[in-house]
């Protein structure tokens, strides 16, 4: 934090390439990150197991080196073909300017990942999102409900699957053709 | 006014005087109260317009003119709408308190030499007791409304129209205490025409004592930078909010009526009021006129002064408010009461060449304000053409096309 | 007043013997009238002083990122307009850029310029209307009026330039829509020259002004650590003296080749981080805007405004991450292709969905008078907060 906090002058910590980054998180986590993927700077990543993703991320958050401040973007994508909700983590350093993007898979029938509110509290409501879009149930969040949708909304509308219910509250979902004759 | 009856009717009874004063009090109202309201917001929404850069109101009538009256009668063909909830004899009574309270100022209020509808013997403290009645008026509709934010509205505006009578009060009572009397005719009495007559020039406390009550009448009025119990981004009119058509014109006429009754408050305790060189005019008619006239002008000015404030500065937070009147105004209105007493002490005929120095006071910062105003303008680059003080313009800005 | 999802416990605090109270909860909005758009907040009271204040949003929920899996990667640059309609070009930008990242398209040099000049005139118009509202919902009515004055001729000149006043659709993948009209560098050029000073006569008019500066310095405070934490960014996270600017520090497109500063709050009238430096940094970077766009026309290369890119636009698969210095900050546009010719999945995270998750907790304790002048000064706009 030191870096980012100065004000009107900068002490910019040296930036880790992101080789570099993922070589310390498989020499200190193992199996459970994934190999390295990604073609340019911005979309280099690596998979984690959903057991791990804390740890992974206090350790990411608080070693010298790596000091990752803020949870840049958190999105969920839905792989009806693989049979998995991906949660995706773009983390983004202060400090040091560098970023790395975390992966989680997640089975589509029961996705269940621990939340990571306790780390950035931007996590919340990212997460919060992420639940009422996709269904992802985030483990130990403070206050899962939905956030866009109304409370009462049947089903989770970004899944690619989702069927739109033909009415709510008695309100008609569909609009007849304005260039009926 | 009793001359003016016995003078028409043979033997009169009570019932000819209070035919007479009715007669007179509609006229009044009718004829002068409410077409000043009216002239008012007409006057503000111009001001207003060149301020912002725009035109304000020009379709209905000549420069708009004409427009509050549209506005009068299109409220007149409105709904009536009162809220289910609402307390229903509270909600419609308040809107004729607050204009009892303000219209009732009237009735003193020192129009020329002759020229008052009453001259009571307790003017400046009858017109204090009257315009309170607001505050009654103001908590009727905070409440009835049966909305959480018409009622907030209202429990500010109580306070502070209750906080601000305090700095107010203590401000008038130098100047009754150099006129010796409460009657709004004897204070003009014992001012002169000449400004450094006026009792705000008499000595520095009463100088500052015109200040003190100014902006606490401003207060008082629910002005800018006061008003944070009627327009707020939390709800559209504060505890006005639920009211539609007639009622809701009622409450907004009285607040620019009230801004007619500050002015001639003011004109009358510091301004010298009516008074005119009595080697103007002998005859009475154009005598009386001519006071009428000064009158009217000395008021209205600070009608426009309270229009230009409104549109210049931001809204007090009402803690900031409270803290200011308790902190620092009634402290300040205190020193100045002593300082009053103690100045008619020790000058008992009053202070040779003071007045005339805080004339010259006066001019001088006056001139300098007209300096920075200069200056501001040459610095924003605007051109000639750009600038408009001229409220009857009918035409944009010119801009790059 | 619904409050399905938000138990709120009623209260009694009895002073011994005194008269049992209760806190208030109030709903501010949805329809309230400033300019922040459909918001809606839950506040417990207890009088004036607020315990607590919390969002609710979703009233302008659009769905816009599903309509991008349907409308395909040209039909979805219109849509991007709406995401946040008072800066729209940064956000036609975010769109184009994460296409072109995704297929390594290389975008010509006169069309990075005119990108540049858009953005940086919306930035301009954002702000505009973002401290003239912020001092409207404060109180002064005037700078409002004075900045719509000018935000109208900047209107003027997009609407030259794209045909449009709001929505301006004026970026495509691979460049822009159109090549600036002849004369427009002229005009362009004079607007600036006139609106330098005006923002002095501005600051003058309000930002200096004694009242106003009393109803936001010290007000809801934001720690840079804090600032950080909660994910805020762009002035928001310049007002609590963190010195990042995705233009700066994340150069894309051609930043590098201008010179301007990056202000950032310095606590003048109170402390580091508080509503009024987040107000004085937005009033400091319409200058530096204007630099930028002054020395952008004056270097205004030749040649093609756009790439040529297939209207079957088909990138290969693969995700990007994109961010961008919107007006409300860095705005970050996460997008997977599948290789089809609509996008798998686009996500769009703007600025100010994380400043209202820090409304809560800055707002505790104080007036309601104050969340106004919070949320005025985080810059909220729904249709950002709720796409």
């Amino acid at each position: 934090m030191a870096g980012a906090d100065a004000v009107g002058g900068e002490r910019l910590m040296p930036a880790l390439e992101a080789a570099a980054i993922h070589a310390r998180l498989k020499a200190r986590f193992g199996d459970a990150i994934g190999d390295l993927a990604g073609t340019r700077r911005d979309n280099t990543c690596a998979t984690v197991a959903p057991a791990k993703i804390v740890e992974v991320c206090r350790f990411l958050k608080t070693e010298s080196g790596l000091e990752f401040d803020c949870l840049s973007n958190l999105s969920g994508v839905d792989y009806p073909k693989r049979s998995v909700i991906q949660v995706v983590y773009n983390l983004y350093s202060y400090p040091h300017r560098h970023l790395f993007t975390l992966k989680v898979d997640t089975p589509r029938d029961n996705p269940v990942i621990p939340t990571l509110s306790g780390l950035w509290s931007h996590a919340d409501w990212q997460e919060r999102e992420v639940f009422d879009l996709l269904g992802v149930v985030f483990e130990g969040h403070p206050d899962l409900r939905r956030i866009l949708m109304p409370e009462d909304w049947p089903g989770h509308p970004l899944r690619k699957d989702f069927v739109e219910p033909e009415e709510y509250h008695g309100i008609s979902t569909s609009r007849e053709s304005l260039l009926k004759a | 006014m009793q001359e003016f009856v016995d003078g028409l009717v043979a033997n009169p009874s009570w019932v000819h005087y209070l035919g007479a004063m009715l007669a007179f009090g509609g006229i009044v109202v009718f004829g002068f109260v409410l077409p000043i309201a009216g002239i008012t917001t007409w006057v503000e929404r111009r001001v207003a317009g060149r301020i912002q850069s725009r035109i304000g109101p020009n379709r209905t009538g000549p420069a708009g003119f004409l427009q509050w009256l549209a506005d009068g009668i299109k409220s007149l063909l409105k709904e009536d709408i009162v809220p289910d909830a609402a307390d229903a004899p509270l909600f419609k009574l308040a809107p004729y308190v607050v204009m009892t309270g303000f219209v009732g100022a009237f009735v003193a209020l020192p129009f020329g030499g002759p020229l008052i509808i009453a001259d009571l013997n307790v003017g400046i403290l009858y017109i204090t007791a009257v315009t309170s009645l607001v505050v009654v008026g103001i908590l009727m509709a905070g409440w009835s409304s049966n909305n959480k934010w018409s009622l907030l509205g209202g429990i500010r505006s109580a306070a502070q129209i209750v906080s601000y009578e305090i700095p107010a009060g203590l401000s008038i009572f130098p100047i009754v205490m150099l006129s010796g009397a409460l009657s709004m005719q004897s204070i003009i009495a014992e001012q002169g025409a000449a400004p450094w007559r006026w009792f705000i020039f008499n000595n520095p406390f009463t100088f500052i004592a015109f200040f003190i009550f100014f902006v606490a009448a401003l207060a008082e009025g629910n002005r800018t930078p006061f008003d944070l119990p009627e327009a707020e981004s939390e709800l559209v009119m504060g505890f006005a909010t639920e009211y539609s058509g007639m009622r809701n014109l009622l409450f907004f006429m009285a607040e620019w009526g009230n801004l007619y009754v500050i002015g001639a408050i003011v004109a009358t305790l510091f301004l010298g009021g009516w008074q005119i060189p009595w080697a103007l005019a002998e005859h009475p008619v154009p005598r009386v006129a001519l006071q009428f006239g000064t009158f009217f002008l000395k008021s209205y000015f600070w009608v426009f002064v309270a229009v230009w404030l409104r549109w210049t500065l931001p809204r007090i937070r009402v803690d900031q408010m409270m803290i200011m009147c308790w902190k620092y105004l009634v402290p300040l209105a205190f020193v100045n009461l002593l300082g009053t007493a103690a100045w008619m002490v020790v000058f008992p005929h009053g202070a040779p060449g003071v007045p005339e120095l805080l004339c010259v006071a006066a001019a001088v910062l006056l001139g300098l304000f007209l300096r920075r105003v200069r200056y501001h303008l040459t610095r924003a680059g605007l051109k000639r053409e750009e600038l408009s003080y001229n409220i009857l313009a009918t035409e944009r800005i010119p801009g790059l096309g | 007043m619904g409050l399905a999802g938000f138990e709120v416990e009623v209260q009694r605090e009895t002073r011994d013997g005194g008269l049992a109270t209760e806190d208030m909860t109030l709903s501010m909005g949805p329809q309230h009238p400033s300019t922040h758009g459909v918001l809606r907040f839950v506040i417990r009271a207890d009088g004036e002083v607020m315990k607590e204040a919390i969002p609710d949003i979703g009233y302008l929920h659009r769905s816009i990122e599903k309509i991008a899996e349907k409308v395909g990667w040209h039909g979805f640059m219109p849509y991007t307009d709406r995401v946040d309609y008072v800066a729209a070009m940064p956000c036609n930008q975010g769109w184009a850029m994460a296409a072109e990242r995704l297929a390594a398209i290389e975008v010509p040099k006169r069309g990075e310029y005119c990108r540049v000049i858009a953005t940086e005139f919306s930035r301009i118009h954002s702000h505009l209307l973002s401290v003239g509202s912020m001092a409207m919902d404060i109180g002064a009515y005037t700078p409002f009026t004075h900045a719509i004055r000018e935000r109208e001729y900047i209107n003027d000149l997009l609407e030259e330039l794209c045909g449009a006043r709001l929505t301006f659709h004026y970026m495509r993948i691979g460049g822009v829509g159109w090549d600036l009209p002849p004369g427009w560098r002229d005009k362009a050029l004079a607007y600036i020259k006139r609106f330098e000073p005006l923002i002095d006569e501005f600051n003058d008019l309000i930002s200096w002004n004694k009242i106003y500066t009393e109803r936001l310095a010290n007000v809801a405070v934001v720690s840079a650590r804090d600032a950080i934490d909660y994910n805020l960014v762009g002035p928001n996270l310049r007002g609590s003296g963190v010195r990042y600017d995705v233009r700066r520090d994340e150069p894309y497109s051609v930043y590098p080749d201008f010179d301007f500063d990056i202000p950032v709050g310095r606590g003048e009238m109170g402390t580091v981080g508080d509503c009024f430096d987040r107000y004085i940094v937005r009033i400091r970077e319409m200058k530096e805007s204007c630099k930028i766009v002054r020395q952008c026309l004056e270097k205004l290369p030749g040649g093609p405004v756009i790439a040529k890119v297939p209207r079957n636009f088909k990138p290969p698969a693969g995700d990007c991450y994109v961010r961008l210095e919107s007006a409300r900050g860095d705005m970050g546009w996460y997008v997977v292709s599948d290789g089809t010719a609509f996008p798998y999945r686009c996500k769009i995270r703007t600025g100010s969905f994380a400043a209202i998750s820090i409304v809560p907790k800055v707002s505790r304790n104080l007036m309601i008078a104050d969340l106004i002048a919070v949320i005025a000064s985080l810059d909220l706009v729904a249709p950002e907060i709720d796409r």
